[in-house]
């Protein structure tokens, strides 16, 4: 399998109880302010190479570039050692991953932004005087029309045409939320009334494809920022996808979308086009029996099961000889998973997120002899996804067993502190461990320095798959000072 | 040799068969433990669950993101 660069931005819910003023952008810069492990707190984003408003369809839309004064960046960004991205974002705490390889990888960084987020929280919570005042949510809607967004991006030869990404990719994300789907208690903005559905973010996608991500949100994104050399390659922005409490479900959502990827830069097409896309998101969110079959443009009927089932062959063909590297392992689960929802969906109410959240609910309702409508059930479709270990009920069901991991505590601890070491991030985070004061701003395309001279010493990383530790980890190791270091990598 | 690792492999196989043949009662003696650990959790929910849910829920109001 021929490498390939991605990660995930994952965006929070906040809260502040008993906040007369309620500010979220406030609110979310106190709880970012407050992180405890940071490599300095003077570091700048840089914005130097940002552009997310040019269109995979070939052109720029006009708009203002966004480029905060040193004063607000800094409230706004913060660095972090794993070479991730903690910031801002419109009215949330946001976290990136850094540049990834393996979806195991993505899978623990992004629990480990998790536990970074949670550790500002209660720092916020000590600092500010708010005893559990601030509660953060991984999820993605308030539930009464309000979405924030769960984005993957993956990095995509630019010689792959974007149509046809486009017509492969729709129908596979369009079903793939039967193992994805992170589960919902009924329904909103202004989509077909439901006890309970499979996806959180299905009810938001309105049109097929476009630039949006706030309003007429598409089920393809077509911002096109690479964060490395455009002429070689696209960045595709995956908007569409849940935030997964489950390691599973994570794993699952970017790994089988790898191996997708794969098949389609291959050639391996799955002909598979659905009539109406856009209804067929929502109906398959529905429809939590896994039974129903949707109508193809071309007349066919299928399950959702069945469409994950062409992706899937598809896949194995591209890699029926690969020895090494991940997709033996995701093919096998991929596969165990959709026979598996075939059989019986609650035979998985321990590993995808819809279907924990579903026997947890069912649990209470018998329990508490309550239904869906009961205000109780709509709190525990939010509290599910509090990140607090003491809070979340995620975090309750896992301590007691009803749910099954796929990483430990040691890599989530690991990937907190150091990065990738098979990307630029190893770059990155490792000046920001060694150099921390001579950082003066870095991105996810460069590192500069202020060494105290003239002028401030920019390293570009326009190749994401330089700077990994093969490549630089003998020159760090030998550089006990910035200008050690530049000289080394000038020579 | 290899003889010997076929062997052991159908041995393998057959304990395996065993393994997913056990007595029904066993697995559904399982479920219902499982049914009766789910129960217990049930109680701490109410718990850790926010108060004035109703209140909480309708009051969880959030900007669009992305």
């Amino acid at each position: 399998m021929k490498s390939r660069i991605f990660g995930t931005e994952t965006e929070y819910g906040i809260v502040v109880r008993d906040d007369g003023s309620s500010d979220p952008v406030n609110n979310s810069i106190l709880v970012i302010g407050s992180c405890p492990v940071l490599p300095a707190t003077h570091i700048l984003w840089d914005y130097e190479n940002e552009n997310p408003l040019n269109d995979a369809r070939g052109f720029e839309i006009e708009g203002e570039k966004e480029r905060p004064g040193p004063e607000y960046n800094r409230l706004l960004n913060k660095l972090m050692f794993n070479g991730g991205r903690l910031y801002v974002d419109g009215a949330h705490p946001e976290f990136s991953t850094p540049e990834c390889l393996t979806p195991r990888e993505v899978v623990a960084y992004e629990k480990a932004g998790e536990r970074i987020m949670e550790l500002c929280r209660e720092t916020s919570n000590r600092i500010h005087r708010r005893d559990n005042g601030t509660l953060l949510y991984k999820n993605n809607t308030d539930g009464k029309g309000n979405s924030y967004g769960y984005h993957e991006n993956y990095l995509v030869e630019r010689s792959v045409p974007f149509d046809r990404l486009l017509t492969e990719l729709v129908p596979f994300l369009a079903t793939r939320q039967i193992f994805t789907g992170a589960g919902k208690a009924r329904s909103e903005n202004h989509t077909d009334a439901v006890d309970y559905q499979i996806s959180q973010r299905a009810d938001f996608f309105e049109v097929l494809v476009d630039l949006n991500t706030m309003v007429k949100r598409p089920i393809m994104n077509t911002r096109d920022e690479p964060h490395a050399d455009s002429s070689k390659y696209r960045r595709l922005h995956v908007i569409v996808g849940d935030s997964n409490m489950s390691e599973i479900s994570t794993y699952l959502k970017v790994g089988t979308m790898l191996l997708v990827l794969a098949a389609v830069e291959e050639g391996e097409l799955s002909g598979i086009s659905f009539e109406n896309p856009v209804r067929a998101i929502k109906e398959v969110s529905r429809d939590l029996t896994l039974k129903k079959k949707y109508r193809l443009a071309d007349g066919r009927e299928l399950t959702a099961i069945d469409i994950q089932r062409v992706y899937l062959e598809k896949a194995k063909k591209v890699f029926k000889h690969e020895k090494e590297g991940y997709s033996k392992e995701l093919l096998a689960r991929w596969e165990s998973v959709l026979n598996q929802l075939e059989e019986e969906p609650a035979l998985l109410s321990k590993e995808l997120d819809w279907l924990i959240k579903k026997e947890l609910m069912e649990s209470y309702m018998a329990k508490k002899k309550c239904g869906w409508d009961d205000p109780r059930i709509s709190m525990m479709d939010l509290q599910y996804h509090d990140i607090s270990h003491e809070k979340g009920l995620y975090y309750a069901m896992e301590r007691d067993g009803f749910v099954t991991r796929l990483i430990t505590d040691e890599e989530i601890t690991r990937a907190m502190d150091y990065p990738p070491e098979g990307t630029r991030a190893y770059f990155r985070g490792m000046c920001l461990r060694k150099f921390p004061k001579e950082v003066y701003a870095a991105s996810w395309t460069s590192v500069l320095f202020d060494t105290g001279n003239a002028v401030i010493k920019r390293i570009p990383l326009m190749d994401p798959f330089k700077g990994n530790k093969a490549l630089v980890e003998k020159i760090f190791n030998s550089s006990f000072s910035v200008r050690e270091l530049l000289e080394k990598l000038a020579s | 040799m290899a003889k010997q690792e076929k062997r052991q492999d159908k041995k393998k196989e057959v304990e395996k068969k065993e393994e997913t043949s056990a007595p029904a009662a066993n697995i559904s003696k399982k479920g219902e433990k499982i049914k009766e650990d789910l129960d217990k959790l049930m109680d701490k929910i109410d718990d850790v669950l926010e108060e004035n849910a109703e209140e909480f829920v309708k009051n969880y109001v959030q900007k669009g993101g992305e």
